[in-house]
């Protein structure tokens, strides 16, 4: 009887890893093929589509030199994703948990009501908001800058639900003996309570960080000259009908990917965590 | 008295620190989440040529929305949702549940490779399966049916094809994020319930139906929700395959109409039309959840 359970839930456990060998092959086999086609010249991908041959006698290391040459683009737009990401994962992450802290410790009037709002920012799609966003960028004349890309959403209603738990958690005596102390409520915030923060902080700026980088919707709005655009963006820019840019598509798409790739493998936990906290604990 | 004036500091700090510290999220909500939406209402009232130049019509916008184009993208937006739904909670559990296993070698490699899409953009993804959909027999997806003795397919080009484009790359994106959310519900649930179901004699299927779906039910909730919102408000699939305009408007989102007759043809009004009955389609799937599950209840 046992030998017999033993046995099937071996057989199950081959069954499993087969079914995820082969699913995430399929779930890889993207990054490769963009990998060998970001080798062969552009003029080949118009012409035959993105194939599955391996033409080494075709592939050369050209299109990366394209890439990064002088005059290429495609460095301004690497530098404007990483200085969008850089300015909206900073913002996102302070103000963010300076309202969620302020959400979870203190008794205040509206304090329920606010926190609804957050919820409901959270609910309503940004891309509701794009006409009337877009006219009020140009009003305050933050059209085709970083700071019109980043401000919209500085305060992201996610992260501070996230912060907010995650403060909820942290016992309260801790906060009341500073008060005792004679400590003012900023130095708690700062010296006390942002230290045990320590593990939301990092699950949060590498959240914001992939969001910010992949984001694509607003700053297709926002971002208008050619040396402005981010690296979403500015791949789609090359799409032209007379394929003339097609040699930078697939090595841009795949030097733009590696950033977020080495991030996720080293802080593959912080990522997790950040993912799950915000919704899945009940 | 000294320790009076202080105590009197103290509360009165206390009465006016909350709302610093919540100011940044007051601000930005009034500036970026308020005031825009109700101008969005009052522009879906005018007619707006340009700048200056804006008069008052009424329902007009609201009536202009009974055409073909309208139709075709609630349609669109509707198929889309529905279809990555259907998907993105069924394989994403049953994977979880593999992956769930604690012997199963390789098991770390497994969730980081399937996580892996999640960290592209869509337009990176897109460019991988713009080019793969290509027309030509060699492009990647007509080689592979090639072999099953089908013929080319013109993929981005038809109703059909071009939709299941649009959920294969965001199957491939969001497949790994849900893992994540089922992996972390599946840590909650006490192993007694499978020892106990195991003393019954219960097989693998019965305690997949009867013990882990059950108890994942809040986060399969969760899921749909973020997923209802994700396929609504969805543009940027369709744009990385066909810009803002495609043919036979097979990509015609609801959000990609408004971003069409926003920014293509200028017609404000319209556009934020599109976008009220958008918002409204979305409160009401608030409402019906909110009924439904009580998905507010504080603390």
């Amino acid at each position: 009887m046992k030998n017999k359970y033993i046995i099937s839930k071996k057989r199950g456990m081959y069954i499993s890893f087969t079914v995820l060998t082969v699913i995430c092959v399929l779930y890889l086999a993207p990054f490769f093929f963009m990998l060998i086609t970001s080798f062969k010249p552009g003029q080949d991908m118009l012409r035959n589509g993105l194939t599955l041959k391996m033409d080494f006698d075709i592939m050369t290391l050209n299109n990366y030199r394209i890439l990064f040459s002088e005059d290429s683009r495609y460095i301004s737009w690497f530098k404007n994703s990483l200085i969008i990401t850089a300015i909206y994962t900073a913002f996102s992450v302070f103000f963010s948990s300076l309202v969620g802290y302020g959400l979870a410790v203190y008794r205040f009037r509206g304090r329920r009501l606010l926190f609804l709002l957050v919820l409901l920012v959270m609910m309503v799609p940004l891309e509701i908001l794009l006409l009337p966003l877009y006219r009020l960028m140009i009003e305050i004349r933050l059209m085709n800058t970083y700071l019109g890309v980043v401000l919209p959403f500085a305060v992201s209603p996610f992260a501070i639900f996230f912060f907010r738990q995650y403060v909820a958690g942290i016992p309260k005596d801790l906060i009341e003996a500073a008060r005792v102390d004679g400590c003012g409520e900023f130095r708690i915030f700062f010296k006390i309570v942002a230290p045990l923060m320590k593990p939301a902080f990092g699950a949060m700026t590498i959240l914001m960080a992939l969001t910010s980088w992949n984001t694509f919707v607003w700053p297709l709005v926002v971002l208008r000259s050619s040396d402005k655009l981010t690296l979403p963006i500015g791949l789609m820019s090359l799409l032209t009908p007379y394929g003339n840019a097609y040699d930078m598509i697939m090595p841009g798409a795949v030097i733009s990917v590696i950033p977020v790739a080495l991030l996720f493998f080293m802080n593959q936990k912080a990522f997790i965590e950040g993912l799950t906290a915000g919704g899945v604990k009940q | 008295m000294n320790k009076i004036k202080k105590i009197h500091n103290t509360i009165n700090s206390l009465k006016v620190i909350p709302y610093v510290f919540v100011l940044p999220f007051i601000i930005t909500f009034l500036l970026f989440f308020l005031y825009p939406i109700i101008s969005a209402i009052i522009m879906s009232f005018q007619d707006i040529a340009g700048f200056g130049d804006v008069t008052f019509v009424g329902f007009k916008n609201y009536r202009n929305l009974l055409n073909p184009h309208y139709y075709n993208a609630l349609r669109v937006s509707f198929s889309y949702t529905f279809l990555t739904i259907a998907i993105l909670i069924p394989v994403p559990l049953v994977l979880a549940v593999l992956l769930n296993n604690k012997d199963l070698p390789g098991r770390n490699i497994f969730r980081s490779s399937l996580f892996m899409p999640a960290l592209t953009s869509v337009i990176v993804g897109g460019m991988f399966f713009r080019f793969a959909f290509g027309t030509q027999p060699t492009a990647l997806f007509n080689h592979i049916i090639g072999w099953f003795g089908l013929e080319p397919v013109v993929w981005l080009q038809g109703k059909w094809t071009g939709m299941l484009a649009m959920v294969i790359l965001c199957v491939w994106r969001w497949t790994g994020v849900n893992i994540v959310y089922f992996l972390a519900g599946l840590q909650g649930i006490p192993n007694e319930l499978y020892e106990s179901a195991d003393i019954d004699g219960a097989n693998g299927l019965q305690k997949f139906f009867h013990i882990t779906v059950p108890s994942l039910k809040p986060v399969i909730i969760f899921v749909t929700t973020i997923s209802v919102f994700g396929g609504f408000s969805m543009f940027a699939e369709s744009f990385a395959y066909w810009t803002s305009r495609s043919p036979g408007d097979i990509g015609l989102t609801l959000v990609a109409y408004i971003y069409q007759t926003g920014f293509n043809y200028n017609n404000f009004g319209f556009a934020a039309a599109i976008g009220i009955t958008l918002l409204v389609i979305i409160m009401t799937v608030n409402l019906i959840q909110l009924k439904i599950f009580g998905f507010f209840k504080e603390d």
